[in-house]
């Protein structure tokens, strides 16, 4: 078992979720050993439950490590099923320590 | 990862009773703080490649494989399905993720992967710090 790391990630497209709630999609282009991570060319995927997902581009984003809560590498296949349109969900919630 | 690298359970009780006795040789009360993270983190390494449902302080739920762990208890699970999709549908195009150890939870273990006596023996000794 090795580490878990970011590093199989690196220059992928990649799915953040912040301890705020927010969910941003980017590539991923530097991460330390905090999870500190650098994300090119990303944008928030805005969620609400009365209307479609909004993407929101935020270009380049440095996220801080103790404010990441989950990365995970986008499936680019099953993302360009999705219908972002059409989901509808309530955003998430804040993580409470 | 292959069926093979999952590491048996008789292999994880000798592990976790050989890291106890290790411990309790030692009698530096102050560490006792870091030792007990470390005798979790061991344990965690016991349960690579078996299925477990990992709960964020989100109320998020992902149930998935577990790949890899680290000192900080920082998690890497595969084949991840979160569990309300209808709730939480932002991963559904993500099949394996990196959780952060701050944001756990919980973690739900698979019941036939957890030898509760081993454990409280281990957790008792640690407590102790003799």
């Amino acid at each position: 078992m090795s580490a878990p790391t970011l590093t199989n990630m690196l220059d992928a497209r990649v799915s953040v979720i912040t301890n705020d709630g927010r969910h941003i999609v980017g590539t991923l282009r530097g991460f330390d050993q905090v999870t500190n991570v650098i994300l090119e060319d990303c944008a928030e995927r805005v969620y609400s439950s009365e209307s479609g997902v909004e993407e929101a581009p935020l270009g380049v984003y440095m996220i801080r490590g103790d404010n990441v809560a989950l990365v995970g590498p986008v499936d680019e296949e099953l993302d360009a099923e999705l219908d972002l349109s059409e989901t509808r969900a309530p955003p998430l919630k804040a993580i409470k320590f | 990862m292959s069926p093979s690298r999952v590491v048996p359970l008789t292999f994880a009780r000798g592990a976790i009773e050989k890291i106890a006795k290790s411990r309790s040789r030692r009698a530096d009360v102050k560490s006792t703080r870091v030792l007990d993270v470390a005798l979790f983190y061991s344990y965690f390494k016991t349960l690579v490649g078996k299925p477990v449902t990992v709960e964020l302080k989100n109320d998020l739920a992902i149930a998935g494989t577990l790949v890899s762990v680290d000192q900080y208890l920082n998690i890497k699970l595969e084949n991840t399905r979160v569990t309300d999709e209808a709730r939480y549908p932002h991963m559904r195009s993500v099949r394996n993720c990196f959780i952060r150890g701050s944001v756990v939870r919980y973690v739900q273990l698979p019941e036939a992967a957890v030898d509760v006596d081993i454990l409280h023996d281990a957790t008792r000794r640690e407590a102790r710090g003799a």
